[in-house]
């Protein structure tokens, strides 16, 4: 053969191979996320791991900030065309996402695509039903989801006369409780994270009545704060009397109570279930873990507590091919053994009960007292008032709670008008969000 | 506002070429950004814009029957005026003495503006560290001096707090300007007022002063902007507004309804009240205070 | 110092030393606080006020990156450096270069629009970035500059403090100076660089230490504008390991990285000290 035609078959058969060959790109899944610290590492190794056992899909996870900052650079990166794959989205966004429509595509669309058969059955309810829609449809992915215990100091207890393993299951026991720490000297009893969420939200769901009308919002979108009940007005009362006797100290708001629980300031706090890696890691004492505090003479209390945290959802105007790897991507996220040693390395709650049974069966829980009592919580079926919260802008709701609530530890208002103002504002907000959103 | 040069070049192009640079820029990327931001106020639309609708004023509207809203105007002006002036007599006394002094000056210079290098976030959290009711540092001294410090529900205690904080990064600010216009005055002048028999006092007073008030203009007009605009991210940290809302200045309010609650419209609808104000404040500074200024 | 006054130079001591004290308290508590372990500072009530003894392993974790006590793997900070110190060095030169320029129009040469001009640049300081922000993404997004240098900086150099710190020094500068220049035969670029630039000399180096330091602390627009974490500035790195949320902070590791972030602009005001001498400016006059 002459030089030219050899060098010209080389390039046809080059050009041959490359086009009967595989297309073999990776499809890119950017996942936008919050978790940092640990977290962040547990978000890292979640995708090293999925993308380790495939070679179609590759998730790249990427820190974006607090939750309020992802979804601000979400909202920026949307409307500039170049929105992520998955967001971390926190569960007072909810709704916002929800009305959205056109910038969401629900979970169980997305699964469906992906080929796999979508059994929601197989979530736990109190976890998954927060980001269902009420016809049964799943919107988004649970990912990281905590819910409201007491967590008390063991050690403190024991210097009060109080006996450790067992720590108060009333709100009348609770104060009892905390009179005793403060007579053995004890500068906070008691305090409390998230107030909006464990104080109202999930007490309201514990007691099995409606925070707000229309079961909590899922019906529909003209509902109302449904807080200015005696059982509200008796509890608000009661948490005012014991800061008046200095039983109770307020911390701040958000979570900013948690750190004078673990510095061993304040011996009881009721936050966020997965304060239990910082209190084990952090804290010179021992500390334990209850159910969150409930009135006896209720009646169905306790029922089941609300869950907080982020889930994920999956923006729009995605190829299939992408969709069907985030289908891939949740599917590996559902595993009941992924699930299992996430829950286990993190305090977040599993979202599957088969997670659950895997971590009971492993002894996990009997190795690590406490832990279980979150889940225990959750997994008990749902009714219509227990399901969880679903109101639009939650996020200015619950700073007006939090306005309102230190107006009352405050002594400038009574528990009632307190909660007579707070569901004045709030009402406002949520008419604000019916009337955008009809 | 324009003080008039007497001597001046003459050239018809040369001066386009020179502000071209600087207004290409403000026009791609703040005319044209800002101009959508304030479109913003009059539309109402889901956090992701998938639907917009026109709604002419009422964002402003909603905004003035809240009687929050209204409170915070006072908040705002106690907050600023606070603010702007005890960071510009805390700043110009520092660096009058800076000044003065030979031995040691690069260390005390170095370490007085060093604290505006600190980032924000990280001053935040740092100023949160140190006042926590409890755990504080300093928390833990006024108590031990009698006072029961507690800025989560003490709405003075949280003001001092927010000013403390404002203050303390504007005094670094405010020490470089002030320095650097104070090593500007030509020595000479300083040393004639001396061999007339001028004390110290008489010195700052008749010669540096005067000298001192281009500055001191640019200064004053700059603090009362940082005061309303540049200071959410310090209430942010340190008290999130509260308690209730006696620490909720205006800007905070703008920044929370735009980037925690995604409510554009009304965080655009606060923007433009904002602006007209701090608009007309500076009108007046450059109308009437810029008066008494010596060129 | 004109003359001797033992009294008032040691009372200038005092406030001095008083206010350094009240000034730098703050960072002297970020310094100790980046020597203790994690566990000692959330533990004890109050923080103490003595360094500890992990400084060495403190800094080391920051600087190199690796595995913390708690497990987590912090990035190190070296390249993080890099991307700040780039963006601030662009962002200080850039906003100087072109403010002197347009300053110097405004103030020495009578151009119609002369006062719309200031005007125009002057009130971007009256709306805050934040809530600019979105449509300005959208706008470095189209031109395609998302995630470069070009992004991180460009958008920032739009402000007006330059510029008005300049004017109000350029309106203190003598005629006589412009009429000598005139004599000469000088035209407005030669009195511009021969005259004017080196009068301007310590508005210049104060404005570069604000600049670089405005640069170099930039959290917000960062955020927004870098898809992918080998863009991210050295505070934005500092935010991630404060865990707002359910993780317990490392706040050695954080520290420390906070001291370490404070190096390059503290030596950039030690570089710029020299700017300040009196007497320099003096011979000009």
């Amino acid at each position: 053969m002459t030089r030219k035609a050899f060098l010209l078959a080389a390039l046809g058969a080059a050009a041959a191979i490359s086009v009967a060959a595989p297309a073999h790109a990776q499809t890119e899944i950017v996942w936008w996320h919050s978790m940092s610290g640990q977290l962040g590492e547990w978000v890292n190794g979640l995708a090293k791991d999925f993308n380790g056992k495939q070679t179609q899909y590759k998730v790249t996870p990427v820190f974006k900030g607090t939750y309020p900052e992802s979804f601000a650079a979400a909202i920026a990166a949307f409307r500039a065309g170049n929105a992520p794959h998955v967001l971390q989205v926190f569960e007072v966004g909810t709704a916002s996402m929800m009305a959205s429509k056109g910038a969401i595509k629900p979970v169980s669309e997305v699964m469906q695509m992906g080929g796999a058969k979508f059994d929601t059955s197989v979530y736990v309810p109190a976890v998954s039903g927060y980001y269902t829609a009420p016809n049964g449809q799943m919107l988004s992915l649970p990912f990281n989801s905590s819910t409201t215990v007491l967590h008390y100091n063991k050690d403190a207890f024991k210097a009060a006369g109080l006996d450790p393993e067992a720590p108060p299951k009333t709100w009348p026991e609770l104060t009892l409780a905390a009179a005793k720490l403060k007579a053995s000297g004890h500068k906070c009893p008691f305090t409390t994270s998230w107030q909006s969420w464990t104080q109202l939200e999930s007490f309201s769901a514990w007691h099995n009545v409606e925070f707000a009308t229309q079961r909590n919002g899922f019906n529909g979108l003209n509902t109302r704060l449904a807080v200015v009940t005696p059982l509200h007005i008796r509890h608000i009362e009661n948490l005012a009397n014991m800061a008046q006797q200095g039983l109770f100290v307020y911390k701040g708001r958000n979570n900013s109570a948690d750190a004078t629980f673990v510095s061993g300031e304040c011996a009881m706090v009721t936050g966020s279930s997965a304060l239990y890696g910082a209190v084990k890691r952090n804290s010179k004492f021992t500390g334990g873990i209850s159910t969150l505090p409930y009135y006896p003479d209720v009646a169905g209390a306790p029922q089941n507590t609300v869950i907080g945290g982020a889930s994920l959802w999956v923006m729009s105007g995605k190829k299939p091919d992408e969709y069907k790897g985030v289908a891939a991507f949740f599917k590996y996220l559902s595993d009941a053994n992924v699930q299992a040693k996430s829950h286990q390395e993190t305090g977040y709650l599993p979202i599957t009960t088969a997670a659950f049974k895997l971590t009971e069966d492993s002894g996990f829980y009997k190795a690590n007292p406490g832990t279980d009592v979150a889940v225990t919580q959750m997994i008990r079926k749902t009714t219509d008032k227990s399901r969880g919260i679903r109101l639009g802008n939650f996020v200015q709701i619950r700073t007006i709670i939090d306005e309102e609530l230190e107006q009352v530890w405050a002594g400038k208002h009574s528990a009632r008008d307190g909660l007579v103002a707070l569901k004045k504002r709030s009402d406002e907000q949520l008419e604000r969000f019916e009337k955008a959103n009809k | 506002m324009t003080v008039e040069k007497r001597v001046r070049f003459k050239s018809w192009w040369l001066p386009w070429v020179l502000v071209a640079p600087q207004m290409a820029i403000v026009l791609v990327f703040f005319f044209w950004p800002a101009g959508q931001a304030l479109f913003y106020s009059v539309l109402q639309q889901d956090a992701f814009g998938t639907s917009s609708e026109f709604v002419g004023l009422e964002n402003f509207r909603t905004l003035f029957a809240d009687e929050t809203y209204i409170a915070s105007f006072k908040t705002t002006a106690v907050f600023s005026l606070l603010v702007a002036g005890i960071g510009l007599l805390l700043s110009m006394m520092l660096a009058v003495m800076a000044d003065r002094v030979v031995r040691g000056a690069a260390v005390y210079k170095t370490l007085l503006i060093w604290p505006y290098a600190v980032a924000p976030v990280v001053a935040g959290v740092l100023w949160l560290f140190m006042f926590a009711p409890s755990i504080g540092v300093v928390s833990y001294a006024l108590r031990a001096a009698g006072i029961e410090w507690d800025h989560l529900l003490n709405g003075t205690h949280a003001m001092i707090l927010i000013v403390l904080a404002a203050v303390w990064k504007q005094v670094s600010y405010n020490f470089l300007f002030f320095l650097a216009g104070l090593q500007s005055i030509p020595k000479s002048l300083v040393e004639a007022a001396a061999i007339d028999g001028a004390g110290p006092w008489r010195r700052f007073w008749t010669v540096q002063f005067p000298l001192l008030t281009p500055t001191t203009f640019f200064l004053l007009v700059i603090n009362i902007v940082y005061a309303f605009f540049d200071t959410f991210a310090i209430v942010d940290a340190a008290t999130s507004g509260g308690p209730g809302k006696d620490t909720a200045i205006l800007v905070y309010k703008v920044y929370f309804d735009g980037f925690k609650a995604m409510d554009l419209g009304g965080s655009a609808a606060q923007s433009v009240v904002l602006m007209v104000i701090v608009i007309a404040l500076t009108v007046i500074q450059f109308r009437y205070v810029e008066k008494k200024v010596n060129y | 110092m004109v003359e001797n006054r033992p009294l008032a130079t040691t009372l200038s001591h005092l406030v001095l030393v008083l206010g350094v004290i009240i000034v730098a308290f703050p960072v002297y508590v970020t310094f100790v606080a980046s020597t203790h372990t994690a566990e000692e500072i959330v533990r004890n009530v109050p923080m103490p006020l003595v360094p500890g003894s992990n400084i060495v392993e403190s800094y080391k974790l920051a600087l190199l990156g690796g595995q913390t006590a708690y497990g987590s793997t912090i990035p190190p900070v070296a390249p993080m450096m890099v991307v700040s110190l780039v963006s601030a060095l662009v962002i200080a030169i850039g906003k100087i270069a072109i403010s002197l320029l347009s300053a110097f129009a405004v103030v020495y040469f009578r151009f119609p629009g002369r006062s719309l001009v200031f005007w125009m640049i002057f009130v971007t300081l009256m709306l805050p970035v934040e809530v600019r922000i979105l449509p300005t993404y959208k706008i470095v997004s189209d031109l395609g500059m998302l995630n470069t240098y070009a992004g991180l900086t460009v958008p920032l150099i739009a402000s007006a403090t330059a510029t008005f710190l300049f004017r109000q020094f350029f309106l203190t500068v003598p005629d006589e100076l412009v009429e000598a220049a005139r004599i000469d035969g000088a035209g407005p670029m030669r009195f511009f660089k021969d005259v004017l630039l080196p009068l301007s000399r310590t508005s210049i180096a104060a404005l570069f230490v604000i600049q670089f330091i405005y640069g170099w602390n930039q959290y917000l627009w960062p955020l927004l504008v870098t898809t992918s974490e080998d863009m991210y500035p050295v505070v934005m790195g500092i935010k991630r390991m404060i865990s707002g949320g359910d993780a317990a902070t490392e706040w050695n590791a954080v520290m420390a990285t906070a001291m370490l972030a404070m190096i390059p602009p503290a030596l950039v005001v030690l570089l710029m000290q020299k700017q300040f001498v009196k007497g320099l400016v003096d011979t000009e006059k």
